[in-house]
């Protein structure tokens, strides 16, 4: 699979590891050259990644990871760690001139988005700070650009300022600013035509507006597919402008986005928003840490290791297991397990933050239907205490209560029970295997 | 006779010809070759010897080019064992074994005449236009279209990007520019339904080719693949054999996606072919290697700028040549 994320990637190297107890520092360059793969594979640019495997291994070597009995998850970890290091917290604040009107420049290469996002900025500042923005059409090159952005307007009510394309976008631009003062609107967004960063003249004409409408923001828009160029584009718009943050668009298809990270290494601005459809709407915060993770391509694991880690109590978990050795494990107790569960999201997401877990049998093709749940804790709801305590009481019109009280059938009901005793005993197998075998072997994790 | 020389020599017999499509590459590709070829003639300056240092640094060389890491393993494996086989020891022989393998690895077991458009003689030809938001789909048509009918053909077009705004205007202006009918309705109007306009249109006036745009769709959006798929049955059912071309667009700056891309877009229609574009910048486009190399998809254009006569025919050796030229000019030296 060209597609794989970093936790299936370390997976088997991890596998060679996990008997070993200790780990080398040959390990370590196995697993540094998997995390390089990864980021590779994802478009982080190939000089970022250097840069940070280097880093990363110097940690890994460190005690940090050797000495941990989970040195796998320990990369993972530490890759996450400085991914997100490098990707800086959440920035969505859009600056506010002193003096109103606060311009916004938005720039980039030819269909990164920019017209859209003109729009869904717009509507962001009308709809979330309720301010009366004004979109400048500065694209005078590319047939109907303008055209796209009046149509934006009018979906959004929001004023379009437009000159025709036989104008100066550099006039434009002026224009526009004093237009807003006279009619006070406190935004000018101005829209400008796509470029390449190496068309000298096109970006001399950047300089240009921005020397006249001299912005509070300059925001670079880029799409989150763009491969290892990131750097060089980002790098460019940068030098000569002087960015302010960066517009990630397209987000919402299935890349990596390791460009995201390439942009924020070479130029240290802070990307502000994502673009998440194509409706006007459809813009978001930037979240670096859930891009750290999209970018490895894995399931969440540290947010489920969080999780599991405020959700589950220790001394019940500890009970737990007891209980599991004994089989002495009964309904309560299941009930209680769901609830904790519960407690930490829905349970599709759970899956998902489990490396691995797509690819157990049986776990792929099991129906997570959380309706399912409710039935069966409704039917556990149905029983009596000693029922709960001792399955065994169960009888044909014992269970027809059951199935009438919890809005169910006696069939489903049968079901409930036959899959409880099967857990008993998967529990009962589960745990002296781990006790007789390794130990500390993954999470603990209820149900697994 | 090395490769290099055997390349250069292609372009010495046919220099008419080709001199303008590899003038409009090197030009276009300026940037792209200078960086490219720097690189590999840096590399070359500072590795003497062909060692694992040398393979690790051709491996960056061709993953900055966003050739694609499991295509690069594949090329450096290869590359390795021809060193091993030829007993090469000097890096300035590993050039021509390099620019070989990636072009063959481009052609496969096929001929060079992937790269041609599949147009009908006499009857109608049909070529549908896919691809992701923003990539170059209705400016390439608007080329294509003043390239068909430079050649004699008469070229009608189809708006059927109904979604965007500002779509169907932009299609109406590069049809101007061509000087070719677009058919159209409203925006927000079924895609299918205005393809079948064309169609008929079309066929009614006799047109030789019809061109159809189509929105620009993320690959993993479900829904708006599958109405893909029905503009794609309607166009099956309205012309026999057809359509006779699925162009996929692509953007050169586009990372490892484009193969994620190249994948969901054949599931839904038979792209049939790839639209290069915006290879004037400085992105290498490498990609293409790779979806060549797994999906057997050639690509057939190049974008190479924003004016209308800025669509070229894609031909590998003029792709690898301009990627190369520096090292060939320098060689006759």
């Amino acid at each position: 699979m060209a597609f794989e994320g970093l936790a299936e990637r370390l997976q088997s190297t991890m596998k060679k590891i996990t008997g070993k107890g200790k780990v080398s520092e040959q390990d370590v360059k196995e697993m540094t050259r998997e995390v390089r793969l990864a980021l590779l594979e994802a478009d982080v640019n190939f000089k970022v990644v250097k840069d940070l495997i280097k880093r990363i291994k110097e940690r890994a070597v460190g005690q940090e990871v050797m000495e941990s009995l989970t040195p796998g998850q320990q990369v993972i970890k530490v890759v996450k760690e400085e991914l997100s290091d490098l990707m800086g917290g959440e920035q969505s604040k859009i600056a506010v001139a002193d003096r109103p009107p606060t311009v916004i420049m938005m720039a980039g290469l030819q269909g990164a988005g920019k017209t859209t996002t003109s729009g869904k900025l717009a509507n962001h500042l009308r709809k979330k700070h309720n301010r009366s923005p004004l979109l400048v059409a500065a694209d005078v090159y590319r047939p109907a650009a303008i055209d796209q952005l009046e149509t934006v307007g009018q979906q959004l009510d929001v004023p379009v300022f437009s000159k025709g394309t036989d104008a100066n976008p550099v006039d434009i631009a002026r224009d526009a600013l004093e237009q807003a003062k006279e009619e006070h609107h406190d935004y000018v967004i101005i829209d400008t035509a796509g470029r390449l960063h190496v068309d000298g003249d096109l970006m001399a004409e950047l300089e240009q507006i921005k020397a006249v409408v001299d912005p509070d923001e300059i925001f670079l828009v880029v799409d989150a597919m763009t491969g290892q160029d990131a750097v060089n584009v980002a790098e460019s718009f940068n030098e000569q402008l002087e960015l302010s943050g960066v517009v990630l668009t397209k987000l919402d298809g299935d890349t990596r986005g390791g460009a995201a990270l390439s942009i924020k290494a070479v130029t240290g601005k802070p990307i502000k928003f994502a673009g998440m459809g194509e409706k006007l709407d459809q813009l978001e915060p930037f979240r670096p840490e859930s891009m750290a993770s999209r970018i490895l391509g894995m399931g969440d694991v540290l947010s489920l290791i969080d999780k599991a880690e405020t959700n589950v109590n220790e001394k019940q978990a500890k009970e737990l297991e007891e209980k599991m050795r004994t089989m002495s494990f009964t309904f309560d107790d299941f009930l209680e397990q769901m609830g904790q569960v519960k407690k930490m999201g829905p349970l599709e997401d759970l899956m998902n933050m489990i490396p691995g877990a797509n690819k157990m049998k049986g776990l792929k093709n099991a129906q997570l239907d959380e309706k399912q749940l409710v039935y069966v804790e409704a039917i556990i709801q149905s029983m009596t205490k000693d029922e709960r305590q001792d399955p065994g009481l169960m009888n044909a019109s014992r269970k027809k209560r059951i199935a009438k009280g919890s809005g169910t059938s006696v069939s489903q009901v049968n079901r409930l029970l036959k899959q409880f005793n099967e857990m008993k005993k998967m529990m009962k197998q589960m745990t002296s295997m781990q006790k007789g075998g390794k130990k500390g072997k993954g999470m603990n994790l209820p149900f697994m | 006779m090395g490769f290099m020389d055997k390349l250069k020599n292609r372009f010495k017999q046919n220099e008419d010809e080709t001199e303008d499509v590899s003038q409009k590459y090197k030009q276009g590709m300026e940037k792209t070759r200078q960086s490219f070829s720097v690189k590999l003639n840096d590399l070359i300056a500072r590795y003497r010897k062909v060692d694992e240092d040398f393979f690790e640094e051709l491996e960056e060389v061709l993953i900055a080019a966003d050739v694609g890491v499991n295509t690069v393993m594949d090329l450096v494996d290869e590359l390795k064992m021809e060193v091993k086989r030829q007993n090469i020891k000097d890096t300035k022989e590993i050039k021509d074994v390099i620019s070989e393998k990636l072009v063959e690895i481009y052609y496969g077991d096929d001929d060079e005449e992937v790269e041609k458009l599949n147009i009908q003689e006499d009857e109608l030809s049909v070529i549908l236009v896919v691809g992701v938001n923003g990539v170059g789909k209705t400016t390439s048509i608007g080329k294509l279209a003043h390239q068909l009918k430079q050649e004699g053909k008469s070229v009608m077009l189809a708006a059927g990007d109904t979604f965007r705004a500002g779509a169907i205007e932009q299609l109406d202006v590069w049809g101007g520019r061509a000087g070719v009918d677009v058919i159209k309705q409203g925006e927000g109007s079924d895609p299918a339904a205005v393809i079948f306009d064309g169609i008929k249109a079309a066929k009614s006036r006799n047109a030789d080719v019809l061109i159809c745009d189509t929105a620009g769709r993320l690959q993993n959006k479900v829904n708006l693949m599958n109405e893909l798929a029905k503009v794609n049955r309607v166009i099956e059912r309205e012309v026999p054999g057809a359509p006779h071309e699925v162009l996929l667009v692509l953007d050169a700056t586009t990372g490892q996606n484009a193969m994620s891309q190249a994948k969901t877009f054949s599931d839904a229609t038979d792209v049939s072919g790839i639209v290069l574009t915006k290879l004037d910048g400085t992105a290498k486009g490498g990609i293409v290697l790779a979806i060549r190399n797994e999906l057997q998809i050639p690509v057939k254009f190049a974008g190479l700028g924003e004016g209308i006569e800025d669509l070229q025919a894609f031909d590998a050796h003029a792709f690898v040549y301009g990627l190369f030229a520096d090292l060939l000019e320098e060689d006759a030296e």
